[in-house]
């Protein structure tokens, strides 16, 4: 079907503009001659870059998706982990949108590099310890070292001005083009009208004209752009992808980093993080206490890194305990862990300590009293 | 293809050469997607990958990978011992 591509040279549109048939004609014919342009898109899941990439799509240019996994992703983990979550349909939203939109997905694994954004985030932290203007940064600027290696003309992504409070403002556009490295090879097709002009808008590789300028917290715009397109069941758009905009989430991290003294975690540190009750008694050292059975699984996997505990003579939670411990340390950990077991109203509880190396003792203590196990204790 | 029983998945390998076997055990999606989508990268076209998986999530994003990156799952199975296992073809 022919389509108006926008025109770079307002004086060639003004001379043949009255005639559209012979502007709609040479206009067709320049753009069949130009090669197919070659973006790449940021597809995280969520609708907005959905939208981004198939609004860029539309324009006939080859798009392909690139999604980063960072080690904080929402997606997948803790439907993986929770037994009440199994019936949950399970669905990876970057691939679900790829495929709606009939496009190669790239995965990329950044969770170790990512580590030094999350310790030390130069443009600092939003409300938690989500350092999303650093992490959009290093994000584009992968991005763009992607497309460069494997010859992509430009980068979409799904921003629109002041959706987001960090990232996603007037200031940080130029901030993230800049920094990242992309400069004007990024194209933010949702809110393009609202930014000066980039390269792929200036060579004409796609047109201004038909890209948005969408703007602010309001998702109308996005939920009619999706309805044109025919998108229905795409994920929720208000819920953030990224764990370290989570309140609880991030208290947890900081009380990890506060008790060994240093900004430092490991991956599994991190799907801990996701997975029980995080309770700290005592500076040196916390419980993890699985609340149902998909959690008691996947905690059974760290058996062989962690001491755990156990309970005997009644159902109960598995427990993993970090940190360092004393014999008396443990003690204490079997009250709390017996609080939660089916005999917290037992005299005793026996209780199994396994060490990491396999050795293992029993021991049998009196379960706390509900205001025994204090507030302040749970992470 | 869609999910087979384990005893046609153990048909079906017997009858491939398996040109190299992914272990993904214990890993949770995507990690699982991203080691198989690395392993084919060092796979020559035609090869065939073997992958073992625990985390169920992979039943959907694998073939879903898969479908979008052109790569054809021949079957995948649950066995007997709760993991998940995949043959694709490059």
């Amino acid at each position: 079907m022919l389509q108006l591509r926008y025109n770079p040279c307002p004086f060639f549109e003004h001379r043949f503009a009255p005639n559209l048939l012979i502007y709609y004609s040479m206009t067709n014919s320049i753009s069949s001659q130009q090669p197919q342009r070659k973006a790449v898109a940021l597809i995280s899941g969520g609708l907005d870059s959905l939208l981004a990439a198939k609004v860029v799509q539309e324009q006939g240019v080859h798009v392909e998706g690139i999604n980063f996994y960072t080690g904080f992703c929402v997606e997948g983990h803790t439907h993986a982990i929770r037994k009440k979550d199994k019936e949950k349909q399970k669905r990876n939203n970057a691939l679900w949108s790829a495929e709606q939109l009939g496009i190669k997905l790239h995965i990329i694994d950044i969770s170790e590099e990512y580590k030094d954004i999350v310790y030390n985030p130069k443009h600092g932290y939003g409300t938690n310890l989500n350092p999303c203007l650093d992490c959009k940064i290093y994000m584009v600027n992968q991005a763009q070292a992607w497309a460069d290696e494997n010859g992509f003309d430009f980068i979409i992504t799904g921003e629109v001005i002041g959706q987001r409070p960090k990232s996603q403002r007037k200031e940080t556009m130029p901030i993230i083009a800049r920094e990242s490295g992309a400069e004007d090879r990024l194209l933010r097709p949702l809110c393009a009208k609202n930014l000066m002009p980039s390269l792929p808008e200036r060579e004409g590789w796609v047109n201004r004209e038909e890209l948005y300028d969408f703007s602010g917290r309001t998702r109308k715009p996005q939920f009619e752009l999706a309805k044109k397109f025919g998108f229905e069941d795409y994920a929720q758009p208000a819920g953030g992808c990224c764990f370290l905009t989570d309140a609880n989430y991030s208290a947890k991290l900081a009380d990890l980093w506060e008790a060994r003294g240093e900004r430092r975690y490991e991956l599994d540190d991190i799907m801990l993080l996701k997975v029980g009750r995080h309770i700290r008694p005592k500076p040196n050292f916390k419980l993890i206490v699985s609340r149902e059975e998909g959690e008691n699984n996947f905690l059974t996997g760290y058996k062989k890194e962690f001491t755990s505990l156990s309970t005997i003579s009644h159902g109960g939670p598995l427990t993993l305990l970090d940190g360092t411990f004393n014999k008396e340390d443990i003690e204490l950990a079997a009250r709390i862990v017996a609080r939660y077991s089916g005999g917290k109203s037992a005299e005793k509880v026996t209780i199994q300590v396994e060490n990491y190396n396999g050795t293992s003792f029993v021991i049998e203590v009196p379960p706390f009293e509900a205001n025994e196990v204090k507030q302040e204790w749970h992470v | 293809m869609s999910k087979i029983s384990e005893q046609e998945f153990n048909q079906l390998e017997a009858n491939l050469r398996v040109a190299h076997e992914l272990n993904c055990s214990r890993l949770l999606c995507p990690m699982p997607v991203i080691k198989t989508q690395n392993a084919l990268k060092e796979l020559a076209q035609g090869d065939i990958l073997k992958v073992i998986c625990t985390d169920p999530g992979t039943m959907a994003d694998i073939p879903t990978w898969s479908r979008i990156n052109d790569i054809e799952v021949l079957g995948y199975a649950e066995m007997a011992d709760h993991s998940i296992q995949f043959l694709l073809k490059k």
